[in-house]
This record gives structure tokens, C-alpha cells and sequence, in this order.
């Protein structure tokens, strides 16, 4: 979240809350609402790192807040991450090495192994179909978001399928 | 009720120089009301199959009951008549009447069934709106895109509000904006009570159904529930993306 945080720094100083929201605002339901406690732990190590200072802004009747500003570090490290290509999806391999690894030990065979993660994908597309029917269309990140979830998803089947053709 | 039922079906396609089994002994039921996909590797059946059921391929061994009736002994003319009334196809290819129009096209199976016209029309006005296709009502099937002929298809498959719904990657042609039109017709329906046996790889499509059937090699391997997990909205919807 380090990432992401500068980044809605760069656009203008916030405190936390309002950065929680921004996140909220921008990805809509398919981001993890995040834990406002969490956001204050990643700033303050940002702040120790360099990233971002901190100003007291005094409020009237209510306590000072802090408000972070993105520093010249911190925009340094933030046009790196802009810059650099980014990592590719890796082989989610946990079911994968089940698949492989659990016959030999003659606890579980590939085909009910298979078909019965073929079903958990499918209950899992399900949630996704339901979750961006709840979508605001008019939030086109937060329907993107789903939308590569499902593709990821579609893909996960396929490779389901080609396993089940060649390992059994 | 049951709606559907197989007994031990079996098909062999015997043209060629040696026999070649295309559905191996399948036993397969659906009740009234449920939404059942078939899922399976090309070449595992599934097309086969679901064409049995409908009574576009014979069956080679085994039987297959509809609605209570004994149904893979018909005559090409006795199932012609029946699936008028209690089947609905919607396929790979679309098969639409080519000097008709759009509209005309979804009300004729209707009509063929004895519907009133006024009814015809207006479940034709219902479907074709429910799919994007209000303004494409006038034109002939040869004007209209792969997609837009595919969702008349699939149109005209429920026009009749069938017995049973039979499908075959009825989201072949589509692009994941007409997808959608779809797949919300389809749970419309499927919440009104439709039967639908349907063949798909489309895992979007696929998550609509109630049960996942899966063939390979002409045999089923698995036959169960798509479970749901939550009962929508709440808390647990922040999943799609994981923070680090």
C-alpha cells in the first residue's frame, strides 16, 4: 500500500482519512477496505523513511491532525514504480502442487481434486458476477478491477481443464 | 418434477473405419426449475449430447425421458412437434430464417405453437429490449453482427417459454458488454422457473447455474452443486484485489 499511498500524495497533502477514502472513492467494492490504523502504520514508516513529512494543522475544538506531504525522496520513488515495468501474474501454484504432490501420498486422487476445485472457481466467478452487478457502472475502475478478476479467473478454468486432459 | 431424464445414453459414431463412442453410458436428471452446465474438454461429448436431448442426433443405445414422456423413440416429426412446444435451442450456429426479420424471427416458434399474436408480440418486445436488440427488430438476420445474431437465437429459443432451455456456448460471439445482456436474461429467466441444460466453457456463464456436470471422454466425472458462498452485498467483498 506504500505505492499507492504516495501516489495520492503527489496529488495533493491528505491525512490519513482522507486518503482511506480516496482508495475507497477510486477502486470502489473490489478493493479491501482499508483498515485506517493500517494506513497510519504505512505512513509513519514512509515518514521514517523519508518519504513524506508530516505537519500539525491545528483544528478549532478538536485535536491537531497531521497532514502528509510527499517529499522530493518520495516523488523519487514513486516515478521509479511509475516507470518500471511492472511484475507480471505468477502461476497462483498452491493447487497446482496439491494436484501433483497429493496422489502420491494416496490421500486424494486428480479427478475429485479437480472437479471439485472446478466447482470452487465457479462459486468464486459467481461472488465476481454478483459483486459487479452491486457496481456502480459509472465506476469504471472499480468494474476494470472485477473484470480482470474474472479473466484471471476464466483463465485458472482453462488451465483446470488442460491438467484434467493431460494428468489423467 | 423431473424434466429431464437419460438412462445408460449412449452414442457411437460408426461413418468412419473404425467406431468412435461419443457418450459412453450417461445417466443424467434435471429437475424442474434448475439450471444444470455442462463443462468437459472439446471432444469430451458434450455437444453430443445435449443435441440427443433435443432430438437433432439419435441415440445409439439408452433412452431419454422428457417431462415424463419416453422421447428417443419419436419420429423425426413427432419430435419436430414436440420440441415446437417444450424445447428451446439456442446454438453454435444460429440458424436463423434468413428472409425474415429480426422480429419475426423470435415470434415465429411462438406463433408455430398456437400463441396468441398479440402475446407473441409482446414477449418478443420483452426479449429482444432485455437484450439490446429493440432497434435491430426490422432487420433481416444477414444485416446483423455475429453477436446481435446470436442474442435473436437466443431470443427465439425462449420466445415459447420452453419446457427445457438446451444451449449450446450460447456467449461464443459475444463481446463482455452483450455478455452481460445475456447473462442477466439468463438469470432472469432461470429466476421465473426455466429449465436450462447448457453446454459452456464460458466460466461467467457457467457460474449461473445451480449444478456443474462434467464430462470426459463421453462419461460424467462429476456431477455437483455450485455452492453459494455468501448471500451477497456485506462485508467480504473486498477480496478482488490483494494489498501487500
Amino acid at each position: 500500500m506504500r505505492l499507492h499511498l504516495l501516489a495520492l500524495l503527489a496529488k495533493e497533502p491528505a491525512h490519513g482519512y482522507e486518503l482511506k477514502q480516496a482508495l475507497e472513492q477510486t477502486f470502489g467494492t473490489a478493493y479491501p477496505s482499508p483498515n485506517i490504523g493500517q494506513i497510519y502504520v504505512t505512513l509513519g514508516r514512509l515518514e521514517k523513511d523519508g518519504l513524506v513529512r508530516a505537519v500539525d494543522v491545528e483544528q478549532s475544538n478538536r485535536p491537531n491532525k497531521k497532514v502528509y506531504y510527499l517529499t522530493a525522496k518520495g516523488r523519487d520513488v514513486l516515478e521509479l514504480w511509475v516507470d518500471e515495468p511492472t511484475e507480471g501474474p505468477r502461476v497462483r501454484d498452491e493447487f497446482f502442487m496439491k494436484l501433483v504432490l497429493a496422489p502420491m501420498t494416496g490421500i486424494a486422487d486428480r479427478m475429485s481434486l479437480i472437479s471439485r476445485q472446478r466447482r470452487h472457481y465457479l462459486a468464486l466467478m459467481r461472488e465476481l458476477n454478483d459483486l459487479l452487478n452491486d457496481t456502480d457502472p459509472a465506476n469504471r475502475v472499480a468494474a476494470l478491477l472485477i473484470e480482470g478478476a474474472m479473466l484471471h479467473l476464466q483463465a485458472d478454468l482453462d488451465w483446470l481443464q488442460r491438467c484434467q486432459e493431460d494428468l489423467i | 418434477m423431473t424434466i429431464l431424464r437419460t438412462v445408460n445414453l449412449v452414442k457411437i459414431y460408426s461413418g468412419g473405419a473404425v467406431p468412435v463412442p461419443a457418450v459412453r453410458g450417461v445417466d443424467l436428471t434435471v429437475e424442474e426449475g434448475e439450471f444444470v452446465v455442462i463443462m468437459g474438454p472439446s471432444g469430451s461429448g458434450k455437444s453430443t449430447l445435449v443435441h440427443m436431448l433435443g432430438g437433432l442426433d439419435n441415440r445409439t443405445s439408452g433412452e431419454i425421458w422428457l417431462g415424463g414422456k419416453r422421447v428417443d423413440t419419436l419420429s423425426e416429426s413427432a419430435w419436430a412437434v414436440l420440441r415446437r412446444k417444450h424445447v428451446g435451442f439456442v446454438f453454435q450456429f444460429f440458424n436463423l430464417v434468413a428472409n425474415m426479420t429480426v422480429a419475426d424471427n423470435v415470434e415465429l416458434p411462438a406463433l408455430l405453437a398456437g400463441v396468441a399474436p398479440k402475446d407473441a408480440k409482446a414477449r418478443r418486445e420483452h426479449l429482444l429490449g432485455a437484450l439490446n436488440l429493440t432497434e435491430r427488430a426490422d432487420a433481416a438476420p444477414a444485416q446483423l453482427s455475429g453477436g446481435e445474431q446470436q442474442r435473436v437465437a437466443l431470443a427465439r429459443a425462449l420466445a415459447n417459454q420452453p419446457t427445457l432451455l438446451l444451449a449450446d456456448e450460447p456467449t461464443g460471439n459475444l463481446d463482455s458488454r452483450n455478455t452481460r445482456d445475456v447473462l442477466r436474461l439468463l438469470s432472469e429467466v432461470h429466476k421465473d422457473g426455466q429449465t436450462i441444460v447448457m453446454v459452456t466453457h464460458d466460466a461467467r456463464v457457467a457460474s449461473l447455474a445451480d449444478r456443474c456436470v462434467s464430462l470426459l471422454d463421453g462419461e460424467i466425472v462429476d456431477d455437483g452443486r455450485i455452492s453459494r458462498r455468501r448471500s451477497g452485498g456485506g462485508s467480504g467483498a473486498g477480496e478482488v484485489i490483494e494489498l501487500r
